[in-house]
This record gives structure tokens, sequence and C-alpha cells, in this order.
């Protein structure tokens, strides 16, 4: 196992790459990555990159602008294939299985994956068509993410946290054991934030890849760390052992 | 298939009722150029090759068009992604693209035919309507197979709509020679057209391979 070590802890102490195992991981991870390569051309954006995440569990994915979290987050959905090492996700081994692990993951992104032409209801229904869910958990969710009274209005209408809302209810419409959330508070006021916890935080209960620039927010909710600078993992640590303003500093310089 | 097929469908419909994208520019695009070959040519009464190509080559152009925007709704908000999360076979995203396709160059046809009659057409358009009918169907079928692979082909490259054309243009050569040459003795006045069916049936092949092509190649063709 690569020891990449970037000097970030409390003690100022480095860290290994990769953390202890936890009892859920040594039952087997949900995640499973090891010495992940990703390229775009000639140019590699991730490389070695490498972390254990069991059922259940949070890891906070942080780092610039371009530093590859972006991604990360898409090849653990097999929306793009690894060029090197190996990726499982609840089991199935990416990119050959893809299609197993597709139906039971969640993926909220950059885009809302919204159409901006069709109400809210629409959207989720088209979703909802797609995964074979009834109708009845799309009025569960906009009801959940408080879109009640907006549900017939074209998503072109609707605010930025109103969007971004639509896209939590989009991103577990399937009830997916896995979440890949890009900034998932994004746009969201405080008020909306409560509204969307038990559908993408912690209290979910579902295993969570999160990407953030909140970097205190993260170390809060997460069970692990991992950090990204220039595509390669500066550290994997659990939050305990991480000091916010010295990964602010090493991460983000 | 049939269920994700159909959904996407029936939300690329929706969209397009709602912004009026797609359909309203490549029928007034057919008819623009209809109305510039008129006063190019200086003339109000074609008939035979001449009309037929002048026919197909506006159509073909404005196919163009709604290749070009076929998976625009998809690019605008990242909506691609959710589709392909989906436990869903991704040829039913090209079969929902081509009847899409298809229903929008329908609907430009039954636009742009009776204009074409009217500027330019010599013969009267009542005795060729069933052959212009039945090539335009099978034509149409292989277009909409062709322009969705295609439109697929480009959707995540920069220049897409370039891409596109200069993939989508090469490619439906066959089809217009052969729909050309179907039509042109249904243009020519002529009582029986002799030669249109073993043209119609180049065009039902044509479909055909498309169609099998498509199928056979599509979810590679989604991969990264």
């Amino acid at each position: 196992m690569t020891e990449r070590t970037v000097d970030v802890t409390r003690a100022g102490r480095s860290l290994p790459a990769v953390a202890g195992t936890s009892p859920e991981a040594a039952a087997g991870p949900a995640v499973e990555v090891r010495e992940l390569e990703r390229s775009f051309g000639e140019r590699p954006v991730l490389e070695g990159v490498s972390f254990d995440l069991a059922a259940g569990e949070t890891l906070a994915v942080l780092g610039a602008n371009g530093a590859g979290k972006t991604t990360l987050l898409r090849v653990l959905a097999g929306l793009l294939r690894p060029h090197a090492g190996s990726v499982r996700v609840l089991g199935a081994a990416l990119p050959e299985d893809g299609w197993r692990a597709r139906a039971r993951v969640g993926l909220l992104g950059h885009d809302s994956g919204l159409y901006r032409a069709l109400s809210a209801r629409e959207n989720l229904r088209f979703h909802a068509r797609l995964h074979g869910v009834g109708r009845e958990r799309v009025e569960e969710l906009i009801d959940a993410v408080g879109l009640g009274s907006r549900a017939q209005d074209p998503v072109r209408e609707l605010s930025r946290g109103g969007v971004q809302r639509l896209a939590v209810a989009r991103a577990v419409l399937h009830d997916p054991p896995l979440l890949l959330l890009d900034e998932p508070r994004s746009g969201l006021d405080p008020g909306a934030e409560e509204l969307v916890e038990p559908l993408v935080g912690r209290g979910s209960g579902r295993t969570r890849v999160v990407v953030t620039h909140d970097v205190e927010g993260a170390l809060e909710e997460c069970d692990r760390a991992l950090g990204l600078l220039g595509g390669r993992p500066a550290f994997v640590a659990g939050p305990g052992a991480l000091e916010a303003s010295t990964v602010r500093r090493e991460l983000y310089r | 298939m049939t269920r994700a097929a159909l959904a996407i469908l029936r939300k690329d419909l929706l969209v397009e009722r709602r912004t009026r994208e797609s359909v309203p520019a490549m029928a007034l695009f057919s008819v623009t150029v209809l109305v510039l070959f008129h006063f190019a040519l200086d003339r109000d009464s074609l008939d035979g090759a001449l009309a037929s190509g002048v026919l197909w080559v506006t159509l073909l152009l404005a196919a163009v068009l709604g290749v070009g925007r076929l998976f625009a709704s998809e690019r605008e908000e990242g909506g691609m992604d959710g589709i392909l999360l989906a436990p869903i076979d991704r040829t039913a995203v090209w079969v929902a693209k081509a009847l899409a396709l298809l229903a929008y160059l329908v609907v430009v046809e039954v636009v742009a035919v009776p204009v074409f009659a009217v500027l330019l057409l010599g013969p009267d358009l009542m005795p060729a309507l069933p052959g212009l009918v039945a090539t335009l169907v099978l034509a149409d079928v292989g277009l909409a197979a062709v322009g969705a692979l295609v439109a697929a082909l480009a959707a995540e490259s920069r220049a897409r709509e370039l891409v596109a054309t200069l993939l989508f243009l090469p490619l439906v050569v066959p089809a217009a020679v052969a729909a050309t040459a179907a039509t042109e003795p249904l243009f020519a006045g002529a009582q029986t057209a002799d030669g249109t069916g073993r043209w119609l049936i180049f065009l039902a092949a044509y479909a055909l391979l498309f169609v099998l092509l498509s199928v056979g190649v599509f979810d590679y063709l989604l991969e990264d």
C-alpha cells in the first residue's frame, strides 16, 4: 500500500494514505479503491488514490478546484472508467460489473440533472419511470423537500435552493444505499439544509462520499477524510486526527 | 427497454413542446431554403431530378438541425448522468432519440412538402403523393437511425454541432441518393413510377442496416 504523507495532523505527525480499517470494513467495504488512476488525454487527474469505506460511513473528499474530486465521484458512479487500479462499489467491480452498482448509487453532481422546461413533479416522475419507482415515492419526496406548493412549476422558475432540493430528491428517488454528493448543501439556506438532512445527511444512514470545500463542516460529520492535492492523495484519516486550519493550508495553498 | 424508451421519448417530446427549440427551427429553415431555391433558380416550376434533388437537399439540411439538438436537453443540466445511472438498457436511449427525430422529421415534412409543391413543383403533387409518402417514411427511418447514433457520438464533443454535421451528412449520402432516385419519376409526371420500387427496397435495407448497427454498438458508444 502506498505511504504518501502530508503533515496535516493536530500533533504535526504524518499520516498514512490509508488509515486503519474499521470492523465494518473488515466485513467487506461498501467502497474499496486501490491505486486508482485516471487521466484526461495526457493529463493525469487522479493518481494512486486508495481508500476503503464501510457501509454507513461518510467519506469527506477535500481539495482545491481541479484536485480531482469530481472525477473521483464520477469514477465511483461508474460514469468514468478507471485507467489503472481497482474500484469496487457495493461489491461490484468497476467498470466490468458497473450495471450491478448503477441502480444502487445516488449521484448529486455539479449539475442538477433536471430538465428546466419540466416541472418538479414531471422531472421526478421521469426518473421514477427509469428506476421503476412508483408515483407515491415521487409525492413523498416532493413533500419531504418542501416543494409541494411548487410541484407544478417548471424547474427554470425555481430558486437556486429549490433546484438543489429537487436535485436531492432525484438523487435519493430510488433509495440508493450509496450516495455520491458534490457540494450537497450548495445554495441551501439553513431551513432547506434541515429538510434535506434526513435524505442525504449523516442521519440518512446511507454510505456517503461527500465532496466539499467546507472543511470544518466535513470534519464534523465524516468518519474519514480524503485530501486530494493535484490528483494525488495527501491523506486519508479520521477527523479526530486532522486540524481544519492545517488541512486548509495544505490543500488550498 | 420499452418502458425506458417510452419514458425518454415522452420526456423529449414534452421538453420540445415546451421549449419549441428544434421543430420550429427545422420547419422554418426548410421553408427558408425552399424560398431561396425559388429565387436562386428563378423558376417556379421544377420537375424530375431537379425537383427531387431540391426537396431532399432541403429535408436533409433541416434534419441536420434536429440531429444537432437531439441531446441538447441532456447536455444543458447534466441529465445524461441520471439516465446513465438508471438500471436500463442503454439502447433505450437510442430508440427514444431516433423516435423523437422521426417525429420531428414527419412534422417538418408536413410543413415543407406543401410549401415545396406551391413554390417549386411543376407537376401536380397529388398523383405523386402515395409514392412520396412511402419514400419519406422509409428515408425518415434511416435518417432517424443514423441521426440518433451520430448525435450520441457527437454529444460529448466540444464542437458537437460541427461533428454531428460532418458525420451525419456523409453517412446519409446513400439514403439521399436512393430517396432522390425514388422520387424523381414521381415528380416527372409519369403515370407509372418505374424504378421507384427498387429504390424503396434500398431505403428499407439502409434503414434496417443502421437500426441493427445502432442496436449493436450504442451501449458501447455511451461508455466513457
